[in-house]
């Protein structure tokens, strides 16, 4: 009780996220030195993947909005800040932000026609955003058209991705439990209650859809600047599939199980490469294999810390009735 | 406190309501009644934002502003989105009670408190114990596995978390066994005596018409009667169709 008293306080808070987040640069600087690049490599993309998940699982798992359209938002990021960095010599970290900034922007913008929209009808309505947006993309002049852009400066380094992956998990505990976090559960829990209640659903669903859309736009910031070129087929409908593969694995709304699921899905791909050609029929039988007999994710419908202290307690606690 | 004039309301090109007028004073229990599909529920959607009139010279005044209608000097007509209605102090539980099921009984009440500034006191939750003493004994119990009385009781313990000075109740005793429908009966009149005004739709026409002032009789999307509710309840064509004698 005294423990979580003092973890309600928001100096603790902010004490305790320093510290981890000055611990994750600090770790990552040093797995940084000692790792070989391949692997380094895998790191790093189940950090971008474990930021552009987070993003959606706010709006898809949280606020309960099924979006078919977040690689979308992934590829204004990644063009912005490649453009930002490439043609205008911004630096690489007021890059990525702007990559965040204009994909969160045009998530506002998408964000007031299509959300009036529900269920199947938004997923089927963001899935033509996404469409629009990839050949926009392929068609423009500065974005060198479906040949894609070049000469972007490899600059993501994996303590980097750690540091930012770290700073939206902790971003987004926080507003899991703030008054707009749990009025935009409350949208997912039951739209007409909520509006009942007096809970501005349009409003949180917007905000939703506009954080969710920076996190996008700063994995697709990351990505453009950890594969130094990108085309408009890098952002198709498969992309958005796959972190949305990460989030409905992990658990929808479960922060921690969307971590697993950015770990296992990115990762899985990577182990099972000694298979060759059935890498994909493997990993396609993985997916399978978890929906059967985790229908609701891997940490889908569980209470972390009830789990954490059943753990702690098991030792202690006897069962009645059973043997000696 | 509430008032409605000749207001029409639609789905699509189905009319429900036909121009219904009705009043709610402060300090009254008034009660809605009337056969399935009279219009009773989509009166209080209407009143709560969540509908809105089809004809531009309808008006539903609250507290003397408009929830929708047209503003003096004003040409346009304008609806209250559901929340600033809230925000004004009415509170709307809607049929079927509609408990937010994955969250503890305690985050629905916090939930009901959304529309004020600021973090609701001790004093908010110790009313809403007050009225109902069960919910005090399953705060951290999920919503969705609540017998369905109980979960009435947080619908209207979450809309009263609201400190509404209106309280608008859809079917409180939908579904819920003769006896809870008592016990939830009593709480509404408690409620009321605390200082809340109350307008009530309510399919058991007998019980609606013991605790309320007022009632008014719904048909086809009219009000065909209205009156003191011991008239109502002594009227020979009411007692025909509505309490089965």
């Amino acid at each position: 009780m005294a423990l979580k008293k003092l973890l309600n306080n928001w100096i603790v808070q902010v004490l305790l996220f320093l510290s981890i987040l000055g611990l994750t640069a600090f770790g990552s600087q040093i797995i940084n030195d000692i790792t070989p690049p391949y692997i380094l490599m895998i790191g790093l993309f189940i950090g971008i993947n474990l930021i552009m998940a987070l993003g959606l699982n706010l709006i898809t798992g949280v606020t309960g909005q099924l979006t078919l359209g977040h690689a979308a938002f992934m590829s204004i990021g990644a063009y912005a800040s490649a453009i930002a960095t490439v043609n205008y010599d911004i630096p690489f970290l007021l890059g990525v932000l702007i990559g965040g900034l204009v994909a969160g922007l045009v998530g506002i913008i998408i964000g007031f026609p299509t959300l009036r929209l529900t269920g199947d009808y938004l997923a089927i309505a963001t899935l033509g955003f996404a469409e629009i947006v990839r050949v926009q993309f392929t068609n423009m002049k500065i974005t060198n058209g479906a040949i894609g852009f070049l000469g972007i400066e490899g600059s993501t380094t994996f303590p980097i991705v750690m540091t930012i992956a770290v700073t939206v998990v902790f971003a987004m505990v926080w507003l899991e439990n703030s008054r707009n976090g749990r009025a935009m559960l409350a949208i997912r829990e039951d739209e007409v209650a909520s509006s009942a209640v007096g809970i501005n659903t349009t409003l949180y669903k917007i905000q939703a859809f506009a954080i969710g859309a920076f996190c996008a736009g700063v994995g697709g910031a990351l990505f453009a600047h950890t594969t130094t070129f990108i085309q408009p087929t890098d952002f198709g409908f498969l992309k958005s599939i796959d972190i949305l593969s990460i989030v409905v694995l992990g658990g929808l709304g479960s922060i921690p199980g969307t971590i697993i699921g950015a770990i296992v899905l990115t990762a899985a791909p990577e182990v099972l490469r000694p298979l060759s050609n059935y890498r994909m029929m493997v990993y396609g039988l993985l997916l399978v294999v978890i929906m059967i007999f985790r229908p609701y994710g891997l940490m889908g419908g569980v209470n972390l810390r009830q789990a954490v202290r059943r753990a702690i307690m098991w030792p202690k606690k006897k069962q009645p009735g059973r043997g000696e | 406190m509430l008032k409605l004039e000749k207001v029409d309301v639609s789905y699509g090109s189905i009319k429900a309501l036909h121009g219904i007028s009705l009043e709610v004073k402060t300090g009254e229990i008034v009660a809605l009644i009337g056969a399935n599909g009279a219009g009773k529920s989509t009166t209080l959607r209407t009143i709560s934002g969540l509908l809105k009139p089809s004809n531009k010279d309808s008006k539903v005044i609250f507290k003397d502003e408009y929830i929708h209608g047209i503003r003096e000097g004003g040409r346009k007509y304008e609806c209250m989105p559901p929340y600033r209605i809230v925000e004004m102090g009415l509170s709307h539980v809607p049929e079927g009670r509609h408990v937010f099921p994955l969250m503890t009984v305690y985050e629905n009440l916090l939930m009901g408190a959304h529309s004020r500034k600021g973090k609701p006191g001790e004093s908010d939750f110790d009313r809403v114990y007050h009225h109902f003493p069960r919910l005090k004994e399953r705060i951290k119990q999920m919503a969705g596995t609540l017998s369905g009385g109980e979960q009435q009781m947080v619908a209207m313990g979450r809309a009263l978390m609201a400190s509404p000075s209106l309280l608008i109740l859809d079917e409180p005793s939908m579904g819920l066994a003769p006896m809870l429908v008592e016990e939830i009966f009593h709480i509404i009149e408690d409620i009321n005596v605390a200082g809340t005004t109350i307008l009530l739709v309510e399919q058991n026409a007998h019980l609606a018409l013991e605790i309320s002032n007022r009632a008014y009789v719904l048909e086809t999307g009219t009000v065909v009667l209205e009156g003191q509710a011991q008239d109502l309840a002594k009227n020979e064509a009411i007692r025909k169709s509505y309490l089965g004698e």
